[in-house]
């Protein structure tokens, strides 16, 4: 091995002023600050549960105990968020769609504005619209699907005489879940890369055809990494459905009767100004269980999101 | 040398073989027409006593169908497929638009009622009927988000700076994921969080403005963080390096150079971030209660706050109802107005205080 003549590098130590030291310090503070809160949410949540967890059975709202309190809010929570992301995703793409590659360019960002400003009303002004003006306007067509369709259990009625079912809770979070999914496969959609794009068209693609080939299986992960954000977003959802929903607790698929199973986050915010002792811990039980299932949805999400973007060679 | 035969003399519709090189197409003018008459066709059903939801609806199936059943013969099965798509694209969008319209149509036409100047200079105490205002709603819900505001900040922005700025390695990778993981929290979650916090140490009955602030901040730290960080990243390194040049320090690097320049798009960040959580009413709904009265302390028992005020006023109305109903819907347009503008505001803000950033 031939000698290398090793330049003599003097090693000079950076001086750590103290201000650097006090804003490198904030700022990592304010950091690690964030992962206390979200350990903290949990770590409370389960401290003010825990008197509900070890309770015996009967003490708990409904007298069967802590799991069968939970299991139908459970149930109704997703439920309601299933069919809402079944309505919203598809929608969802095909907005994205039409923003990305239909169109005209110079409207584009404008209409993006329009779709941004669904996710900017108050859920509970949602709320207001499903009950007053949503809920009236599907009594005739819920008659028909009964009348027509009832032979599908999700359909089966009878149909409710006011509105309030979870067909109206279902499709206002499909509304308020709806930006938020197409916003972020509208940015999967814009990075798919041009040349892609062009050589289908060069080959004589349709664009239609295009769209499949190229920009649809490029944006897959974020369509399916966006889709589980929204279905986060409906899981949580809690104003909208508990204006809307009339619950009365049951478990059914039916979507439009009156006996509807309510969600956790409703249920939630429904009792909780009139709870007192024991109730309130069940009702932070709940709440537990409903962050445990929100956090895994979003943090499979987040992970399908980022992976696509350390593959995608975009950015 | 010219050629014999110029390029324009080739017969492309029958060339050498029997293949003709192009395609048949419809002319430019086909989709409007067969738009113009699907749509005429709906106004007639419409006559004739049918929905307009419905005619609507078959308006569109008609079009589909019409543009298709047209294109097939002349232009082959593939491009009328396409043209099938197209409407589907943008039947959807419009489908997309109609709760938007629908919504803020409602809101106005129901709100205006009560749209005056006892809404916003009287409060509910010893209200019964009509009357009556959300004057200390509307301080209240200012006095929440300001307070929520000052929590998130400074937090969100410091965050920010350490991931755009020292964070490396493992730590930096939670932060970031676990920010984006929040931004998914359920409001309803963050509320019971500060009443989780609060009642360990005041008891379970305990309701305090602050509590609703830092449960507003849960939601919207995150969001602070992001938007600051995207900004943070499109400062350009030269910008950095000449100041390291100069021997500036490194924090001082970050306050005199950084943060001005990216100033525009966090002060945008910052306004979508407010304008998002001012409508948040599940959080505050178990953290603060509700008021008649004016009470803007927030370290002092319940407060009034608007989206909240609206809630009670739809869920517990008086005899007769309407009077509540009315202000429950004003309270509704205050609110959306409120968002609007700050929503208005933040493009504005981008659109103006905007550095010129190279692409």
């Amino acid at each position: 091995m031939p000698a290398t003549e090793q330049p003599v590098r003097p090693r000079t130590k950076v001086r750590q002023r103290p201000g650097d030291r006090i804003f490198a310090g904030l700022s990592t503070g304010a950091g690690v600050l964030i992962l206390t809160v979200l350990g903290g949410v949990a770590a409370f949540l389960l401290i003010e549960a825990w008197p509900a967890i070890i309770a015996p059975a009967d003490e708990i709202p409904g007298g069967e105990g802590l799991v069968l309190y939970i299991w139908p809010l459970l149930f109704g929570t997703l439920l309601s968020a299933f069919f809402a992301l079944l309505i919203a995703a598809p929608l969802a793409v095909s907005i994205a769609l039409f923003i990305t590659h239909y169109a005209p360019r110079r409207l584009s960002q404008a209409l993006g504005y329009m779709i941004d400003l669904l996710a900017a009303i108050p859920s509970i002004i949602y709320g207001l619209w499903g009950f007053f003006v949503l809920a009236p306007a599907t009594l005739g067509p819920t008659t028909w699907l009964t009348e027509y369709l009832g032979f599908i259990p999700l359909f089966e009625g009878p149909p409710s005489a006011t509105g309030r079912t979870m067909l109206v809770a279902v499709m206002v979070l499909a509304v308020m879940i709806l930006p938020i999914i197409s916003a972020v496969v509208r940015e999967a959609f814009r990075q798919t890369p041009r040349l892609h794009e062009e050589a289908a068209l060069a080959i004589g693609a349709t664009r239609w055809e295009m769209l499949r080939m190229a920009v649809l299986p490029f944006g897959r992960s974020a369509i399916i990494g966006a889709s589980m954000l929204g279905l986060g977003r409906a899981l949580g959802e809690t104003m909208a459905v508990a204006i809307v929903l009339s619950v009365s607790g049951g478990v059914t698929f039916n979507l439009i009767s009156s006996g509807n199973p309510s969600t956790i986050a409703a249920n939630i915010a429904l009792k909780f100004p009139e709870s007192t002792g024991l109730d309130i811990n069940a009702l932070i039980a709940s709440g537990l269980v409903l962050f445990a299932v929100t956090l895994g949805v979003n943090m499979l999400a987040r992970t399908i999101i980022n992976r696509r973007r350390e593959f995608s060679g975009a950015n | 040398m010219p050629t014999s035969t110029p390029e324009r003399d080739i017969d492309l519709e029958s060339p050498i073989g029997g293949i003709p090189l192009v395609h048949q197409t419809l002319p430019r003018w086909a989709p409007h027409a067969t738009l113009a008459t699907a749509v005429l066709a709906g106004l007639a059903l419409v006559g004739a006593g049918i929905g307009i939801g419905l005619a609507a609806v078959l308006v569109v199936l008609l079009y589909g169908v019409a543009i298709y059943s047209w294109s097939r013969p002349i232009e082959g099965a593939r491009k009328a497929k396409d043209r099938v798509v197209t409407t589907a694209v943008m039947a959807t969008f419009l489908l997309a638009l109609l709760p938007l319209v629908s919504v803020i149509v409602t809101v106005i036409s129901r709100g205006a009622a009560r749209f005056d100047i006892e809404f916003f200079t009287h409060s509910m105490q010893g209200v019964v009927g009509a009357g009556g205002g959300a004057y200390h709603a509307i301080i209240g819900t200012l006095i929440i988000t300001g307070l929520a505001a000052l929590i998130s900040v400074p937090i969100g922005m410091l965050t920010a700076i350490y991931l755009v700025e020292y964070g490396r390695g493992k730590l930096a990778r939670a932060i970031t994921f676990f920010v984006d993981v929040m931004t998914g929290i359920p409001s309803i979650v963050a509320g019971l969080f500060a009443f989780a916090l609060f009642a360990l140490f005041f008891g379970p009955g305990v309701r305090l403005g602050i509590m609703g602030a830092i449960a507003l901040s849960v939601l919207m730290i995150p969001v602070v963080v992001r938007s600051t960080e995207e900004m943070l990243k499109l400062v350009p390194n030269e910008l950095r390096e000449a100041a390291y040049a100069l021997a500036v320090p490194k924090w001082r690097m970050i306050i005199k150079v950084v943060l001005p320049t990216a100033l525009a798009g966090i002060a945008t960040g910052v306004t979508l971030a407010i304008a998002r959580i001012i409508g948040e009413t599940a959080p505050l709904l178990i953290t603060l209660g509700i008021t008649t009265g004016t009470n803007f302390n927030p370290f002092d028992g319940r407060m009034a706050t608007l989206p909240v005020f609206s809630y009670y006023e739809y869920v517990n109305p008086g005899i007769p109802p309407e009077p509540s109903l009315e202000r429950a819907w004003t309270a509704a347009l205050v609110l959306i107005i409120i968002v609007m503008v700050l929503n208005l505001a933040a493009r504005l803000i981008s659109r103006l205080f905007a550095p010129k950033t190279r692409s």
